[in-house]
């Protein structure tokens, strides 16, 4: 494959660098109506308008000339630059717990990608190493890159590769396992792996970054140590969620896979248990359980793989005046699972019901949760919660709409028989509904509130 | 520590080594024999509304105990675009802070903390760097780029500055050349520290994010006048503008030193532009010391790699520290510790800077890097030995050390002891090349102190989270049309109508050339009482008065208006402008009044001539026609200004 001169270049300012012979990487002189510019041609986002020339110029700075004003242009040298984290080989020290990192692409390690002008996904044991060295002093680290996708990219397919590394790393005397993960669907994963990998002796722990590597302020380190210590050192071995606690550098938080959800776009602290307090917080020197039953480490190496999947589910969020065809279309594009997301206490408006009787006897496997999230499915208070029972639609009690979506695939992945399905979808694999929901878990902050403001100027939220 | 050796003498012998003279004192030639050259970089914050990024609004500042909230954040150091780390990060990495940012809601929003991806870049702000680019001279890029800037002090809670170049390449004119510009920026404004002890560094985040620009020199400015005349061009300019941010802090200026043979040292942060020449004449004074240092070194270590210093931990009991900085520190639990550098003796009392020696470079990189507050350390070359004769002869025994070797003796928090250690090594090494590049605090007496390792261009990242904004000829040629005139101009325009020079600073900064021009062109006034009515007498008013909130200097406008339809004397308006000032909504009838001021016709004072005259006959002492005039002068002013030109009054008097 030839090398590309003029990466991302395209149209016009791509004519225009092999007019006059200059190469992206290319140190070089720019005459234009505006002035004379000076510095290296840089490579240009794909989706940037092709009117204009990027150029790093002496003081480090970059910016862009427009083609319409160039009157010459002039390469004087060449030099390409070398992206690369330090790499070094990530130390072993004996006594360490074991602790296999499993990456699957995200920000927790990322560089630039010029073609987007964003950050893509970049891994290695190596690299972490030059960027964490930190993670030496708390395990010894292995990784394996199973997939590199985007968290938006992960399906089906990826959870049941990662299920079976999962199942191998264990098989061969693993102490923890850490996954890297894109945070927009980590959740789903996390839900996913906790049906999928069940009875572990040993923490499973997704781990992401809402700040990616490549800024200073970046999460993704303390993320990186909380995790480390939560698989090698926690006594915690389930599927759980690593992220920050507060958006201040100071604690992170263990969340059940199946209870945990991205609540901000944008805030590190973004990560809440909902329905329940989390199972517990975790610092560099260890793990404090906040719920007090969880399942222990253990020594065995007894553990199930589950890596099974229906891809015909579908989750729809109700909103008033729904119309029936949307149920309808899913039923005759063939799917065989429906996750509602209902108002209140579980609830669709009436012209749906012959929709959902239509999809009833088409053998379509229907549960309600709720939109608001906390809270339970109550369908037994109003009237329209008993005819949606009685046309066919479950509820799921307290799980949330999305792992409920994961569990519906995972099951019919399974089985289609009704009464199993059924039975399989309301008895809880670890938490997905609980008995009961716990007083002091539905606990929203509500700035403004003064109760609130004092407590957040006194503890660093 | 040899008997024979006196560190005062030492030191006063290396000031007349390097050839240090008082500003005073300094020629060109001064400047010209140690090759004196400095650049500026001139930070002015834009009068806008909103912050650059985010929708915060701008210029609403908190007090340093009074917050909503804190945040706290460690930073770590990350790759540049080219792929490499840069010096200054891992240095602040090494340091190990906590930052604490104190956030009052009105003022902060999640952008500011980072927790939220960037607004648009605030057109505003755009649209006044633009047209202060253009007054520049500096050639506009086509496209404007956000870039990171990398800060690992903590000082901008995402560890990146967003920054952006609109212009390269201008010049501004002085009095006798011109000089180049480099580059003018936008940028977002960073927090303002409130403490830094230890290993915590507290902030709060008010100014954070406000609208900045930033315009660069070529070091072409040869002597320290010459820096603070480029400086004060500078802000002059951006004033012109009617756009930019003015009081305390709002314009700040950092300013790049080195001497022939030295390096670019930048001093950061100089709030004054008076403080300018003094700085600048020491810290080049400090590097030609620290060049004599090097050569003294090199000539008594001849292989400078194999140099070594020697470290022993002490026992606090074992020796009679008299001390208080070091009883503290005992009673804190900390750890004290010698080393012993080769070949080092004379080097630590060397002068550096007035009052400063050597030794102060080291420690203040203990207290920077360390993380150690001062006073950290003593040495066998203190004036005022902090540690007994005794002890001093201890130590180096312990070190079998030579009379040629000095030792210093430092103490800390045992977690800091081997960042200390690292430091003194790494320092006394940069001794044997000359003059670390480092960026430095400066202080009103003219010193200045380490800050920090000078970045470089390796701390550049481009900004993922924004696109690129095109700027399109249209958009230019809109802009332009606001752009006032140029500053050299203005003051050729107050040369020509002889206006005294002494007032141009006071004009200039207060952006009163547009207003005086006004009034000279519309009122036809004179245009050398105009300019020194601004120049010396508002000068003065403010210096003695508080202004009143709504004052504006348009309302001497309008005064001379009022006075010239009413046919009042001009000068009527000294006695007015305190009042207005203090009062500005006062209407003119009520000034007159609060000052006593009667109109009275001409005749009616000019008749008081007689008796006066008559008067003085008794009381004078000698004929002098001049002493009469004067005498008579006195009398009647109080009732004369505002009513009649005291001009014509003292003709008047003389013709008769």
């Amino acid at each position: 494959m030839s090398e590309d001169f003029f990466q991302g270049y395209k149209g016009a300012s791509l004519e225009v660098l092999k007019k006059y012979n200059v190469r992206v990487w290319g140190q070089a002189n720019v005459n234009t109506t505006r002035g004379i510019f000076q510095g290296t041609i840089l490579p240009r986002s794909e989706n940037d308008d092709d009117q204009h020339i990027v150029m790093k110029i002496i003081t480090g700075y970059n910016i862009g000339v427009d083609i319409a004003n160039i009157t010459e242009m002039h390469e004087t040298g060449y030099k390409k630059a070398n992206y690369k984290i330090p790499e070094k080989e990530f130390p072993y020290t004996e006594g360490f717990p074991k602790v296999k990192l499993i990456g699957t692409g995200g920000t927790i390690a990322s560089r630039l990608d010029y073609r987007t002008g964003a950050v893509i996904p970049a891994f290695s044991p190596g690299e972490l190493y030059g960027a964490v060295p930190e993670l030496a002093d708390i395990c010894n680290l292995t990784t394996e890159k199973v997939f590199a996708v985007f968290s938006e990219n992960m399906g089906p397919e990826q959870y049941k590769k990662l299920a079976i590394a999962i199942g191998k790393e264990i098989e061969n005397g693993i102490d923890g396992i850490i996954i890297g993960h894109g945070t927009d669907t980590l959740s789903h994963t996390a839900a996913a792996l906790t049906f999928m990998v069940q009875n572990s002796p040993v923490p499973i722990v997704l781990v992401g970054s809402q700040r990616s590597s490549d800024r200073p302020s970046s999460d993704a380190a303390l993320n990186l140590m909380h995790a480390a210590t939560a698989a090698g050192h926690g006594n915690i071995a389930e599927v759980m969620v690593c992220m920050f606690g507060p958006t201040s550098d100071e604690y992170g938080l263990l969340h059940r896979g199946t209870r945990v959800r991205k609540m901000h776009s944008s805030y590190r602290s973004t990560f809440r248990t909902i329905g329940d307090v989390p199972l517990a917080s975790v610092t560099r020197k260890g793990v404090v359980p906040i719920k007090p039953e969880y399942n222990h480490r253990r020594k065995d190496r007894n553990v199930t793989i589950l890596p099974y999947f229906e891809e015909k589910v579908a989750i729809i969020y109700y909103y008033p005046n729904m119309q029936p065809d949307m149920i309808d279309s899913l039923v005759e594009n063939g799917y065989k699972g429906i996750i509602i997301a209902g108002t209140g206490l579980g609830h669709v408006n009436k012209p749906l019901y012959p929709a959902i009787e239509r999809a009833t006897a088409k053998g379509v496997h229907m549960f309600m949760c709720v939109q608001t999230l906390w809270g339970y499915a109550h369908m037994f208070v109003y009237d329209t919660g008993r005819d949606l029972m009685a046309k066919g639609v479950i509820p799921a009690m307290n799980m949330l709409p999305e792992t409920a979506y994961i569990k519906l695939g995972w099951v019919l992945g399974q089985t289609t028989d009704p009464v199993k399905v059924r039975e399989m979808m309301l008895k809880p694999i670890n938490d997905e509904i609980t008995p009961r929901e716990p007083y002091n878990g539905y606990l929203i902050y509500q700035g403004g509130v003064k109760e609130v403001e004092e407590f957040i100027k006194k503890v660093h939220k | 520590m040899n008997n024979n050796f006196d560190p005062k003498q030492n030191y006063e012998e290396s000031k007349q080594k390097v050839g240090y003279v008082s500003r005073k004192e300094a020629t060109q030639e001064t400047y010209t024999s140690i090759g004196f050259m400095s650049g500026l970089e001139v930070h002015q914050q834009l009068l806008t509304k909103e912050k650059l990024f985010c929708h915060c609004p701008a210029g609403v500042f908190q007090k340093p105990t009074v917050y909503d909230a804190e945040v706290v954040r460690h930073m770590r150091p990350t790759l540049s675009e080219l792929g490499e780390y840069d010096g200054t990060a891992l240095m602040e990495f090494r340091t190990r802070k906590e930052i604490i940012y104190r956030i009052k809601n009105e003022t902060t929003c999640t952008y500011d903390v980072d927790d939220t991806p960037p607004f648009p870049i605030n057109r505003e702000a755009l649209g006044i760097a633009i047209e202060i680019s253009m007054l520049s001279k500096l050639s506009l890029v086509g496209e404007v780029h956000i870039t990171r800037k990398q800060y690992l002090d903590g000082s901008i809670p995402a560890g990146f500055q967003r920054t952006a170049i609109i212009g390269v390449e201008g010049e501004i004119p002085l009095k006798n050349k011109k000089i180049r510009l480099i580059q003018l920026s936008i940028e977002e404004d960073s927090c303002r520290e409130i403490s830094d002890i230890g290993h915590t560094r507290i902030y709060r985040t008010d100014r954070l994010g406000m609208p900045l620009i930033e315009t660069v020199t070529y070091p072409e400015m040869m002597n320290p006048d010459e820096v603070m005349e480029a400086c004060n061009y500078i802000r002059f300019l951006n004033r012109s503008t009617n756009k930019v941010r003015t009081g305390i802090g709002a314009g700040r200026q950092d300013v790049n030193v080195s001497c022939k043979g030295g390096t670019r040292v930048e001093i950061k942060g100089v709030a004054h532009t008076k403080w300018i020449p003094e700085l600048t004449h020491n810290e080049c004074f400090r590097q030609w010391s620290l060049l004599q240092i090097r050569d003294i070194l090199l000539q008594k270590i001849k292989d400078t790699a194999a140099w070594k210093m020697d470290v022993k931990e002490l026992d606090f009991y074992a020796l009679q520290f008299p001390c208080d900085a070091i009883k503290t520190a005992k009673n804190a639990g900390q750890k004290i510790y010698a080393v012993n550098l080769p070949n080092f003796k004379g080097i630590l009392s060397y002068f550096t800077q007035p009052g400063k020696m050597f030794a102060n470079e080291i420690s203040e990189r203990l207290k920077v890097i360390a993380c150690i507050d001062i006073p950290n350390m003593t040495h066998s070359e203190e004036v005022n030995a902090l540690i007994a004769g005794d002890d001093q002869g201890y130590i180096r025994k312990l070190f079998k050390a030579c009379d040629n070797d000095a030792q210093i003796i430092f103490w800390g928090p045992e977690a800091d002891i081997k960042t200390a250690i690292e430091t003194i090594d790494e320092r006394c090494r940069m001794a044997f090349t000359g003059v670390p590049q480092e960026t430095r605090k400066s202080f009103e007496d003219g010193t200045t102190i380490f800050e920090r390792v000078l970045p470089g261009a390796d701390r550049m990242y481009p900004d993922t989270d924004s696109k690129p904004i095109p700027l399109e000829e249209s958009y230019i040629n809109e802009l332009k049309k606001n752009i006032p005139t140029e500053v050299v101009d203005r003051y050729n325009q107050l040369k020509t109508w002889n206006v005294p020079e002494d007032t141009y600073t006071y004009i200039f900064k207060k952006n009163l050339f547009p207003l005086i021009e006004k009034i000279v062109k519309d009122l036809k006034i004179n245009p050398v009482f105009v300019g020194t009515f601004f120049g010396h007498f508002i000068k003065f008013v403010e210096g003695h008065n508080k202004k009143g909130r709504e004052f504006k200097f348009e309302m001497i406008y309008e005064l001379f208006v009022y006075l010239l339809k009413n046919k009042y004397d001009l000068r009527l308006a000294k006695k007015m402008i305190p009042i207005l000032y203090v009062h500005p909504k006062m209407d003119m009838e009520s000034v007159l009044i609060s000052i006593k001021f009667k109109h009275i016709s001409k005749e009616d004072i000019v008749k008081h001539i007689p008796f006066l005259r008559e008067k003085f006959g008794k009381i004078r002492f000698n004929d002098n026609k001049e002493n009469e005039t004067n005498w008579i002068m006195g009398q009647l002013q109080p009732t004369a200004i505002g009513n009649i030109n005291m001009k014509d009054l003292k003709k008047l008097l003389e013709s008769k």
